[in-house]
């Protein structure tokens, strides 16, 4: 396949998927959003008050698997798009059911993660260390679940169409929103779990 | 042919960016990345550790971006929307946090 970029012109005045472009400046403006519960935590990560620090509880291992985990659902996303760019609905459709199961590990760690941390003591409003932490890594379980949700719904919805290939555009922008998920994991792994307090 | 029919195609040929052997390539790079960062917690990098966690932060976000998400390939508003709005969160929590004398402490 050509690695250059090759445009299609939409019937829209800038000639662009209309669709796409609102998706994009979506994910744009969730940069802020995240940017926000980051700054946040980044702020009151040393305010522990009586409980845990984070370097008593962050278990660096498990949490590199789960980083790991959602990393390669990325893969297995952009393959789901690839495949059904090639208006291959079994091939899109087993892709995109493993990218939920990827995604579905990943929450259940966080679920796993977060049950752990409050039996050792550390709850919601122990600290505003805790309360930064859990909204910050809170929200992107909620967006990942929702992320996981759209992708079943795409598998049913898939399943019923009959014309192959027919919502490409529909996975491309469920695509990005799960790669987008993605790479705001890559920034609160690095500096929520990596970096030291 | 069909409005839904078209629209699937025109998808199709604006996606022409790398082959599926190339996806891997790149989930390969990015999962090696991911294990020289967990090392950084085990083995001491001296004054090196935060400017490369850093680096491979970066180059981790750029590589998803680019090629998983397409915007290598794709038309330059999309990343200028996206990266507006990137670079517009960064410039504005800097500053936030600089009130807070975050960056001194």
């Amino acid at each position: 396949m050509a690695d250059t970029a090759l445009h299609t012109e939409h019937h829209t005045s800038t000639g662009l998927s209309n669709v796409k472009l609102g998706m994009w400046l979506f994910l744009g403006s969730e940069c802020l959003l995240f940017g926000g519960l980051i700054s946040t935590y980044m702020l009151y990560r040393g305010r522990v008050g009586s409980g845990p620090t984070p370097s008593q509880i962050f278990d660096i291992p498990f949490t590199s698997v789960s980083s790991f985990v959602l990393l390669m659902s990325s893969l297995t996303m952009v393959l789901a798009v690839s495949a059904a760019n090639q208006k291959d609905d079994r091939g899109t459709t087993l892709w995109l059911t493993i990218t939920a199961l990827l995604g579905a590990t990943f929450v259940g760690g966080q679920v796993y993660e977060f049950t752990a941390f409050y039996n050792e003591g550390l709850g919601f409003t122990t600290s505003l260390f805790a309360s930064s932490f859990y909204v910050l890594t809170g929200f992107h379980g909620v967006h990942v679940t929702v992320g996981i949700i759209m992708l079943l719904s795409l598998v049913g919805i898939l399943k019923r169409s009959n014309v192959p290939g027919s919502k490409s555009e529909t996975v491309e922008m469920i695509g990005l929103y799960w790669h987008f998920v993605d790479v705001v994991w890559i920034v609160i792994f690095t500096l929520i779990y990596l970096i030291p307090v | 042919m069909t409005t839904e029919q078209t629209h699937a195609d025109s998808a199709q040929v604006e996606h022409a960016g790398m082959s599926n052997a190339g996806y891997v390539k790149v989930a390969l790079i990015l999962a090696v990345i991911t294990a020289l960062e967990v090392s950084t917690y085990y083995i001491d990098f001296g004054p090196l550790f935060m400017p490369s966690l850093m680096i491979m932060m970066v180059v981790k976000f750029v590589m998803v971006a680019s090629y998983f998400m397409h915007l290598k390939f794709d038309n330059k508003l999309f990343s200028w929307l996206f990266y507006a709005g990137l670079f517009l969160a960064l410039g504005v929590y800097i500053v936030a946090l600089s009130t807070f004398k975050f960056f001194i402490a």
